[in-house]
């Protein structure tokens, strides 16, 4: 193993296996990370020992669950260091936590004349909610460009964040480039014109330290499965004097406080968001993967990520025929790398990449304004996480290699 | 070489249909006229289909995708050139049994689908099942348009 490298895959078991009688190199990370033995295990065991409904009943496994399920809370606010844990929405993802806040924050305040804020790199979770808040108000969808190497373009940000702008929302990590926008400069300009700031982190969270007081951004969604906790779990972070003013989207058991024949009252923020039985399974998976993520720590994941693109992209850039999309310095680069090879399709190279053992996407990437703006149909992705090793990467760059061989052998 | 299992998906016959798609581009006059994606991968077919005599009179394709959907695209032209509607549906129907392993032992694909047969090897990487029957079903959908809306 190279010294600058850990090798964390011994804690994740799917990766010991052959696929297609190869070794398994897991490059989609950013489509969803592998879990390791702890999430598997807190799962099996809320399941075998623990399991009860939350927030009702007396008895001791539900007053278990519910200590465990609030304990996740407390555990959210630190990892990105919340002011209150009563600021904790749990979702179901990073999509549902954007379509909550531009459905029940953003439309009731939206009108004609007003502007939305997004980029070109936003992910469809990031574009779609906010195209429908501005089709039923009469708000005005902005885009801002992007520099040649994917890099937000700043000049645009200080010319179409104005007076007229009500909410900016971006995501801090792009899922098809590789870079990393700048939201605190943003936020800051976003709140000169009295603007919101919402962040799309279902691609930073699971990277990099998100510090939302530091950021000073309004509100922050991301996904428990990016980071190695289960999938049908996410977290909405948002002020709580603006969760306060945003009416629920469920209404039904859980989270209600009184029922009448005619009319009910809420529980408070953000139990009131919380409508029915929650994913309570997914809840402790994802303190299991805080607890992993923390012990671990940042500072160990984004080093062994920097020297695995350090090592990678050189060897990328390289290869005949293939093109990087977004910034070729490793220093200004994270995990996720998109390319295509030649003229050939990147379906057919995920296909040929699969048959030697490497699982990258290959796609829009849920991120069709962005193929437009590339002027690409589609690109193949390698995404890296922690558990991947040089091993994984010099498959990668043997099986692109290989498929080169094999598909100009026809008439490519 | 585990490559060597992409033999069964690119035969040399679908990488030159990809390469040199027939029947690619635009009819001067169509009768029926049908854009489908695929909405997986953002693969675009359009497809334009002039009829005469109660048959397919002229047939092409436009659009971007990856070499199974192409070649797929280019047989299928080449095939349904000349069938009727009833026809071009026992084929569509046919193609899909085959790419989804369902195929019928009695039947003679070769003789159904003529060139696209080779398509066969599809059925054994289920991810591209999608790429390869986008033309059919447009195809198919273009056809029964006669009657009634197909969606």
């Amino acid at each position: 193993m190279d010294k600058q490298m850990n090798d964390y895959s011994k804690d994740f078991p799917i990766l010991h296996q052959t696929v297609n009688d190869e070794r398994l190199a897991y490059l989609d990370s950013a489509a969803t990370a592998q879990k390791p033995k702890q999430v598997l295990d807190a799962l099996r065991h809320y399941y075998a020992y623990d399991n009860a409904n939350v927030h009702r009943g007396v008895h001791t496994l539900a007053q278990r669950a519910t200590d465990q399920f609030e304990a996740v809370r407390v555990k959210v606010q630190k990892l990105i260091n919340a002011k209150s844990e009563r600021e904790i929405v749990y979702t179901k993802g990073t999509t549902e936590g954007l379509n909550w806040v531009a459905a029940s924050f953003a439309t009731p305040r939206l009108k004609a004349g007003d502007e939305v804020v997004v980029s070109y790199l936003e992910h469809h979770s990031n574009l779609v909610p906010w195209q429908v808040a501005c089709q039923k108000t009469g708000a005005k969808l902005v885009y801002l460009k992007l520099n040649a190497d994917g890099t937000l373009d700043l000049d645009d940000v200080a010319q179409k964040i104005n007076a007229k702008t009500k909410i900016v929302s971006l995501a801090q990590a792009s899922n098809v480039l590789g870079v990393v926008n700048p939201i605190k400069e943003i936020a800051q300009l976003a709140h000169q014109y009295g603007a919101y700031m919402v962040v799309d982190g279902a691609q930073s969270v699971p990277h990099m330290q998100v510090d939302v007081q530091d950021l000073d951004i309004d509100f922050l969604a991301f996904s428990g499965h990016k980071m190695m906790g289960p999938t049908g779990i996410g977290i909405l972070w948002g002020r709580f004097d603006l969760l306060e003013q945003m009416a629920p989207l469920e209404y039904g058991g859980e989270m209600i406080d009184f029922v009448d024949l005619e009319r009910s009252t809420y529980k408070e923020v953000p139990w009131k968001f919380e409508g029915g039985t929650q994913n309570i399974a997914g809840v402790i998976g994802l303190g299991s993967a805080i607890d992993y993520l923390n012990q671990i720590g940042y500072p160990a994941i984004q080093k062994q990520e920097q020297a695995l693109v350090a090592y990678t992209l050189p060897k990328l850039l390289a290869i005949d025929g293939l093109e990087v999309y977004g910034p070729h310095d490793s220093n200004r680069h994270t995990g996720v790398i998109s390319f295509n090879l030649d003229h050939l399709h990147p379906h057919d190279l995920a296909t040929a990449l699969d048959m030697e053992g490497v699982a990258v996407r290959a796609g829009h990437h849920c991120a069709q304004p962005l193929m437009k703006y590339l002027n690409v149909a589609a690109t193949a992705r390698a995404s890296f996480y922690l558990y991947n090793t040089k091993a994984d990467a010099d498959q990668l760059i043997e099986a692109i290699v290989k498929a080169k061989e094999f598909f100009s052998n026809g008439t490519f | 070489m585990a490559l060597s299992k992409l033999d069964n998906l690119y035969r040399q016959m679908i990488l030159e249909h990809a390469n040199q798609p027939h029947h690619h581009g635009t009819l001067a006059h169509l009768d029926h006229e049908l854009e489908l994606r695929n909405p997986t991968c953002g693969d675009v077919l359009d497809l334009q289909v002039a009829l005469k005599d109660g048959k397919i009179s002229d047939i092409a394709f436009s659009g971007s995708g990856c070499t199974i959907s192409q070649a797929s695209a280019s047989m299928m032209c080449d095939e349904v050139r000349g069938k009727t509607p009833a026809e071009v549906e026992k084929m569509v129907m046919a193609f899909s049994d085959m790419v989804t392993g369902k195929k019928d032992e009695k039947a003679d694909y070769d003789e159904l689908l003529g060139d696209a047969s080779v398509l066969e090897g599809v059925a054994q990487f289920p991810a591209r099942i999608k790429c390869a029957t986008l033309a059919w079903k447009a195809i198919y959908q273009a056809v029964n348009k006669e009657g009634e809306e197909h969606d």
